[in-house]
C-alpha cells in the first residue's frame, strides 16, 4: 500500500481526502485499504477505544486547569488529538518501544502512565517521571524531531537481537521540516527497520500553518524515501486504530519502516503560554470541533447499543479518580533539595562535579550553621 | 573468529585504536561500531580496517551522510542495551550532531534520574597540521568540555590510544574522544595484554616530563611540541614540567596543582581559539587553587582567534615551538622575550 502523491500544482497540503472508517457524524464506512485491519474490531474494543480517549480528554482539561491556577508551569494542550494518540497506542504490543514527544499524553495513558506521571515534569519538579523500562516509552521528546532518530536507532537494535517488536516514533506536522525526522527515514528505510512513524499533522506549529511545512499533503513525501504511507483521519478512531494496525504488521513482518499522517487538529492553543486567536479563526476551530473523534465514536456506540448511561458513568468515574489523582500529586508534591540538581549528571565518578557538590555543600551548610548560631 | 592482537608492539596510534576497538568489540559483543565509509572502506583513516570482515555488517554500520542521524540513532541503540562507537569522519562535521550529542547523548541520563545510560563513544579525528582542506582541522573540545553530562578525553600516544578507547567504551557514560590526526601514524610501544582496570583511570593527568620551572599544561598532539619545547629549555637552563591533561571533562585539578604549588608558573598550549577555550578556564581554576604560589600571571599559546586558516597558511595559526618558548621566558620575566604588547 503506498501513497501516491498528487501532481495538482494548485493543492495544498489538505487537497487529498485521508481514509476513513468513521465519519464525523458516527456512521461506520468501508474501506479497501483498511477493511482488514478494521472488520474484526469488536465492541469491546470500541468501547476501549472510547473510554481511554475520553481518559485523555479529562487529562487535558485538568492538565490546562491545574496551570491556569498555578500548579504547573506550563502545560501542551492535546484536545482534539486523542483518537489518533490513543488508537495507534493501543494497536501497540506492551513490548514495542514508544518514542513520544511532549504533546502525546494519550499515549503515556494507554501505556499505564501514573496520574503523577502527567504532572510532576509540567510542574517542574522533574525533567521526566516514569521509567522508560517500565512502559517501554522513552521520555517525551521537547526537541522538536530528535525521537524519530532514537526510534530507528532502537528498531536497528530490535534487528540486531533478531526480535519482533516495533519501534514507533511520534511527531507531529511541524516536525517533519526537521533534519532529523528526513534522517530518521533515510536511516529507517536503507536498514528496512522496523519502525512506526506517527505523524499527528494537526495543522498547527504553534502559529505557523501546516502549508509552511508542506505544500503537498505529508504523507506523500514518505514514498520518495521508499517508505509506504497512508493519510488517515487522525480524529476517526476506528481509523487510526486500523491504519496503525497495518503499519505495526507490516513492519513486525519485516517489511521495513511505515509513515502514517494522521490528519487531525490542535484544538486548544500549542501550550498554556500560548494565544491561537492571534494567528487562526475561530470558524476555522469550529469547523473542527464538528470533527471530533469523541462524539463521532460516542455516536457510533450509542447506534450499536453499546453505549448507556452506566457506561458513561463508569468512564466518568474512573477520569474523575484519575484527574483527581493528579491533583493531589501536583499540589501535594515536594520540591527535591537543593543538593539533588547535582544528581545524575554522571553514571560514574567525575572529579569536577564531586568538586562542585562540595562547594555547593559547604555553601548550603553555612546556612545551618548560621541558624545554629542565631539559636 | 575474532584476531585480537596480544602482547608487547610498536604500533601507529591509527593502528592502536583499531587495535583497542577490536578488542572492546571482542570482549563485550554489544559493543558495535558506525560512522561514514568505517566498513569495507575502513573508515577514511583506515580506524576501523578490518573489522567489517571480523564482526560482520550488524556490528560494524556503514552508515547514511548525515552525522545528526548517525549519532541520534546510536542513542537509541544504547537505550536498546547497545555500546556504540560512533565515528566522526572529521572534526568539522561533528557540527550536525550537536544537538543530539548535547541535548540528548548528554542529558538523557540526568533527565531520567539515572535510568537511561548513554554508553556512547564518539570519536573524532581532530585538529589540525595535515595541510587538510577548510572543515577538516578544527579544534571543537571546547564546545563539548561545557556541556554537562558529557566526557571529553584527548590522546596524545599510541598507548594511550589504545587503552583510554577501550576505558571510554567500557564506560557508561557518553564520551567524546578526539584522535589527532597528526599523530595517526607516530609510532609507540603499546602493551596490549593491559588490563584497563589496571591502566591509569581515564580522567586523570599524567606528568609526561617532570620539571622546576614552569608547569606547561597541554593535551592531543601539542604534548609533543611541549615536550619540544621543554627539550629546547633545558638547553638554556630553563626546566619545564609537562603535563599532558588527557582528560578535558574532567579535569585533574590534584595533578595540575601539585605542578604549579611547585613550579609557581603556568603555561597552558592548545591548538583551539584562546577565546573562552579550555586553557582559559584551566588559568581561572588554577589562578583561584593556588593563587599564592603563583610567581607569575598564568600564559595561553593558543591557535589565533579565527576560523582555520587555509592550509598553506595553517603554520602561523598553530602554536608551535617557538610561541611555546616565547610564553615560557614571558611568564619568567627573562630578558630576551618579546615585550608584551599593549592594547
Amino acid at each position: 500500500m503506498t501513497y501516491t502523491p498528487t501532481t495538482d500544482t494548485e493543492h495544498r497540503s489538505d487537497l487529498d481526502e485521508p481514509v476513513q472508517l468513521l465519519t464525523p457524524s458516527g456512521e461506520r464506512r468501508r474501506d479497501p485499504r483498511l477493511d482488514d485491519w478494521a472488520d474484526d474490531l469488536d465492541l469491546d474494543t470500541l468501547r476501549g477505544l472510547y473510554r481511554d480517549m475520553t481518559l485523555a480528554r479529562r487529562v487535558d482539561t485538568e492538565g490546562v486547569a491545574l496551570q491556569r491556577q498555578g500548579q504547573l508551569g506550563l502545560w501542551a494542550p492535546a484536545q482534539g488529538q486523542e483518537a489518533i494518540q490513543v488508537a495507534s497506542a493501543r494497536a501497540c504490543r506492551a513490548d514495542d518501544f514508544l518514542f513520544p514527544s511532549y504533546r502525546e499524553h494519550g499515549v503515556l495513558l494507554v501505556r499505564g502512565a501514573a496520574p503523577a506521571d502527567l504532572v510532576l515534569s509540567w510542574r517542574g519538579e522533574v525533567a521526566s517521571t516514569y521509567d522508560p523500562a517500565d512502559l517501554n516509552v522513552a521520555p517525551p521528546q521537547i526537541i522538536i524531531g530528535a525521537q524519530t532518530l532514537h526510534a530507528v536507532g532502537y528498531a536497528m537494535g530490535i534487528q540486531r537481537d533478531g526480535a519482533d517488536q516495533v519501534a514507533v516514533a511520534y511527531f507531529g506536522d511541524g516536525a517533519t521540516s526537521q533534519g532529523d525526522v528526513n534522517e530518521a527515514m533515510v536511516f529507517a528505510a536503507s536498514f528496512s527497520s522496523p519502525v512506526v512513524f506517527v505523524c499527528s499533522n494537526n495543522h498547527w506549529a504553534i502559529s505557523e500553518p501546516v502549508t509552511v511545512q508542506a505544500t503537498h499533503p505529508i504523507a506523500g513525501r514518505a514514498p520518495g524515501f521508499g517508505i509506504p504511507s497512508m493519510r488517515v483521519d487522525g480524529n476517526d478512531a476506528i481509523a487510526c486504530t486500523a491504519a496503525m494496525r497495518w503499519a505495526l504488521d507490516h513492519a513486525r513482518g519485516g517489511g521495513g519502516p511505515v509513515f502514517l499522517e494522521a490528519v487531525t487538529y490542535r484544538m486548544g492553543p500549542h501550550t498554556t503560554s500560548d494565544d491561537p486567536t492571534r494567528y487562526r479563526s475561530s470558524d476555522e476551530v469550529d469547523r473542527w470541533r464538528a470533527r471530533d473523534p469523541l462524539t463521532r465514536l460516542e455516536a457510533l456506540l450509542r447506534a450499536e447499543g453499546a453505549f448507556d448511561d452506566a457506561f458513561r458513568a463508569d468512564v466518568d468515574a474512573d477520569a474523575l479518580s484519575f484527574t483527581t489523582q493528579m491533583r493531589t500529586a501536583a499540589i501535594d508534591a515536594v520540591s527535591a533539595p537543593p543538593l539533588s540538581v547535582l544528581d545524575h549528571v554522571y553514571a560514574e565518578p567525575h572529579s569536577g562535579l564531586d568538586e562542585e557538590r562540595r562547594r555547593f555543600s559547604a555553601y548550603l551548610d553555612g546556612f545551618a550553621a548560621d541558624e545554629e548560631g542565631a539559636r | 573468529m575474532t584476531s585480537v592482537a596480544t602482547g608487547k608492539a610498536s604500533l601507529t596510534m591509527g593502528k592502536a585504536l583499531g587495535a583497542g576497538l577490536r578488542r572492546a568489540m571482542a570482549d563485550d559483543e554489544r559493543v558495535l561500531v558506525m560512522g561514514e565509509d568505517i566498513g569495507k572502506l575502513g573508515g577514511v583513516f583506515r580506524i576501523t580496517d578490518g573489522l567489517l570482515d571480523e564482526f560482520g555488517p550488524s556490528r560494524v554500520i556503514d552508515t547514511p551522510l548525515a552525522e545528526s542521524g548517525i549519532v541520534g540513532t546510536a542513542v537509541g541503540l544504547a537505550l536498546r542495551g547497545f555500546r556504540p562507537v560512533v565515528e566522526i569522519q572529521f572534526d568539522g562535521f561533528v557540527y550536525p550532531a550537536f544537538d543530539q550529542i548535547v541535548c540528548q547523548v548528554a542529558k538523557l541520563h540526568y533527565r531520567t534520574r539515572g535510568r537511561v545510560k548513554m554508553p556512547i563513544t564518539i570519536r573524532i579525528p581532530w585538529a589540525g597540521g595535515v595541510g587538510a582542506a577548510e572543515h577538516h582541522s578544527e579544534s571543537p573540545e571546547a564546545y563539548f568540555v561545557h556541556t554537562a553530562g558529557l566526557r571529553v578525553v584527548a590522546v596524545s600516544n599510541p598507548q594511550d590510544a589504545y587503552t583510554m578507547l577501550r576505558q571510554a567504551i567500557a564506560s557508561d557514560d557518553p564520551v567524546v574522544f578526539f584522535e589527532p590526526k597528526r599523530l595517526y601514524h607516530a609510532k609507540g610501544d603499546v602493551d596490549l595484554d593491559a588490563h584497563i582496570a589496571d591502566a591509569a583511570p581515564m580522567g586523570l593527568a599524567r606528568v609526561v616530563r617532570e620539571g622546576t620551572d614552569v608547569t606547561l599544561l597541554t593535551y592531543g598532539a601539542q604534548v609533543g611540541t611541549a615536550m619540544d619545547a621543554a627539550t629546547a629549555a633545558e638547553d638554556e637552563g630553563v626546566s619545564l614540567e609537562v603535563i599532558d591533561l588527557r582528560s578535558l571533562s574532567p579535569v585533574d585539578y590534584r595533578t595540575i596543582t601539585a605542578s604549579v604549588r611547585k613550579t609557581g608558573r603556568v603555561v597552558v598550549t592548545h591548538e583551539a581559539a584562546r577565546e573562552a577555550g579550555v586553557a582559559a578556564e584551566l588559568i581561572a581554576s588554577v589562578t583561584e587553587q593556588c593563587f599564592h604560589y603563583l610567581e607569575a600571571p598564568p600564559l595561553r599559546v593558543t591557535g589565533h582567534d579565527i576560523p582555520y586558516p587555509p592550509a598553506k597558511l595553517e603554520k602561523h595559526h598553530l602554536p608551535d615551538l617557538d610561541r611555546i618558548l616565547d610564553a615560557v621566558d614571558r611568564v619568567l620575566e627573562r630578558p630576551n622575550s618579546f615585550p608584551e604588547v599593549t592594547p
